[in-house]
């Protein structure tokens, strides 16, 4: 097993509330690795720690150390641009920014300074996500024309565009109808081959049937990480067993 | 009993709301009928682009076109001036300023906007006029220039207002997924945050515009109010606004000189009014 990231001690503080409690984990390459919990449960600030997006958040506190490729992300002099870069995310309404299809593709490549080639990137990206049999024709259209699927589809073409290699799906599929959110997991299946994803979700089925480890988190701490099919038919901890089989959440 | 109630406070709500449009009505149609008189003594062309303006010589020379100048170098100046502060203000305000700043930013720009013109005219006129006259060598600091800086002073408040409600008003998403992209902050706001609210921002310059044109008394007292056709922006210049209220109180009722006042007054409803209804356009289609 290759970690990608690994997280110890983590303990993350919203001002006086204690968002994430002495979180352990470790997690592999080019596995999709799923966060599941009840609503407020950290899940989302946990994935936000990975790409320091919680910095935008005022008087967030955080300390631990969660290492990505060796580096430890939340040392001081780490540089969120390149972070970022290749740490992707996906959120849980898609937000393809108010530009054309293509701008929204290579936008990602223009702020990190790349200008020159960028067709063949846009045509590789559109084809990861197979958008582009469909759009190749309206490139210059306004992404805010496409649908919803389409829409969350272009968001992970735009990650691809810069090559992350980690991409972090907040409720991807949240917005979208159940067909879309097959074709969406089917995408994510496709994408393992070449990125390490990491997903929040508060839909199980959809954890037990896209994800190869799993973590449950509840009020903050880490409950139990495993393999998804040991978290979903035996569960080592009865609050974990509690919120499989719906006794609450 | 409560039915109605009911249909007495809506059909007072009605009528007041009526009220309000017909009132305009009524203005509308009084500066119509004072002011279309004038073109039975000249042209609508000659009114509009007739180089003089002498009122009272005989016979009178009633051509706004100095005027119409007047007007436009001085918003011209004062939009180049306000719009840019202006805009990178609401920038600043909306996604820079630390939260602190940002109110006592705004309590100073609401402060600004509270200043009555004619104080700012007197201020104008004991700072900025003779600053103007020693630096430029100038015979007299009443200038175009020194309108246009006072007026930017005007537009400011609202073009900060409006841009920066604007900027709030762009979906938060919009600038998450650029910063998850690697995005700097700076590379956020240019690339998508203003161009997501530029529309908005448009509609502000349009209205803070439309601030200086109507804007009068400042302008009489700084500009010089000589009315000719301006060369330069250090010239002394006099405005549609500002001729109104300077000669209304010395034209005879009925003379030729009244009527062109109110031409005039139709000439600046007109252009108002098109610069509203354009910002009005674009505030609509922000909404969208």
């Amino acid at each position: 097993m290759i970690p990608k990231i690994q997280v110890s001690n983590l303990n993350l503080y919203y001002s006086t509330f204690h968002a994430l409690k002495n979180i352990n984990v470790t997690l592999e390459a080019k596995k999709i690795t799923a966060i599941i919990g009840p609503s407020g449960c950290g899940k989302s600030t946990l994935l936000r720690v990975f790409n320091r997006m919680n910095d935008l958040v005022d008087g967030v506190k955080t300390t631990g150390e969660v290492f990505i490729d060796g580096n430890n992300i939340l040392a001081t002099d780490t540089n969120l641009v390149d972070l970022r870069k290749k740490v992707g995310m996906v959120f849980q309404r898609p937000n393809p920014f108010p530009l054309s299809i293509y701008e929204n593709v290579i936008f990602g490549l223009k702020v990190h300074g790349i200008k020159k080639n960028l067709d063949p990137v846009v045509e590789n990206s559109l084809k990861a996500v197979s958008l582009w049999d469909g759009l190749k024709d309206r490139l210059k259209k306004s992404a805010l024309s496409l649908t919803l699927e389409e829409k969350q589809r272009l968001c992970i073409a735009r990650l691809i565009a810069v090559k992350s290699d980690i991409v972090l799906m907040d409720e991807p599929c949240s917005s979208l109808d159940p067909q879309s959110t097959t074709r969406i997991e089917e995408l994510m299946r496709e994408l393992k081959k070449e990125y390490s994803i990491v997903i929040v979700t508060h839909n199980m089925q959809q954890a037990a049937r896209v994800s190869d480890d799993t973590g449950f988190m509840l009020l903050g701490e880490l409950i139990e990480f495993n393999k998804t099919e040991v978290i979903f038919t035996k569960p080592h901890d009865s609050r974990t067993e509690g919120y499989i089989t719906g006794r609450y959440g | 009993m409560r039915k109605f109630k009911e249909f007495i406070i809506e059909k007072l709500i009605l009528l007041s709301g009526l009220t309000s449009i017909f009132f305009v009505v009524l203005i509308f149609l009084f500066l119509l009928k004072e002011g279309l008189s004038v073109f039975q003594i000249v042209t609508p062309c000659d009114f509009l682009f007739g180089k003089s303006w002498y009122p009272i010589s005989e016979p009178a020379q009633l051509g706004i076109l100095p005027l119409m100048m007047g007007s436009l170098i001085i918003t011209l100046g004062a939009t180049i001036i306000s719009v840019p502060i202006g805009v990178a203000c609401a920038v600043y305000i909306a996604e820079v300023a630390p939260s602190r700043i940002k109110e006592i930013l705004k309590a100073g720009i609401e402060l600004l906007a509270a200043i009555p013109s004619v104080v700012l005219g007197f201020i104008g006129m004991m700072t900025l006029v003779p600053w103007i006259k020693n630096v430029f060598h100038l015979p007299t600091g009443l200038t175009a220039l020194s309108g246009s800086v006072m007026l930017a002073f005007m537009a400011m408040p609202t073009i900060v207002s409006i841009a920066e409600d604007a900027l709030y008003s762009v979906p938060k998403s919009y600038k998450e997924g650029a910063l998850a992209l690697g995005a700097t902050h700076w590379q956020t706001i240019y690339r998508i945050i203003v161009p997501a609210a530029s529309s908005g921002i448009l509609a502000a310059v349009m209205l803070g515009i439309g601030r200086v044109i109507g804007e009068t008394m400042a302008v009489m007292m700084i500009t010089g109010n000589a009315a000719v056709i301006p060369t330069s922006i250090l010239q002394p210049v006099r405005t549609l606004t500002a001729t109104i209220a300077a000669e209304m109180g010395e034209a005879v009722v009925g003379s030729e000189h009244y009527f062109a006042l109110f031409a005039i007054g139709i000439v600046l409803f007109i252009i108002s009014f098109i610069i509203n209804v354009t910002s009005d356009l674009f505030l609509h289609r922000e909404r969208k």
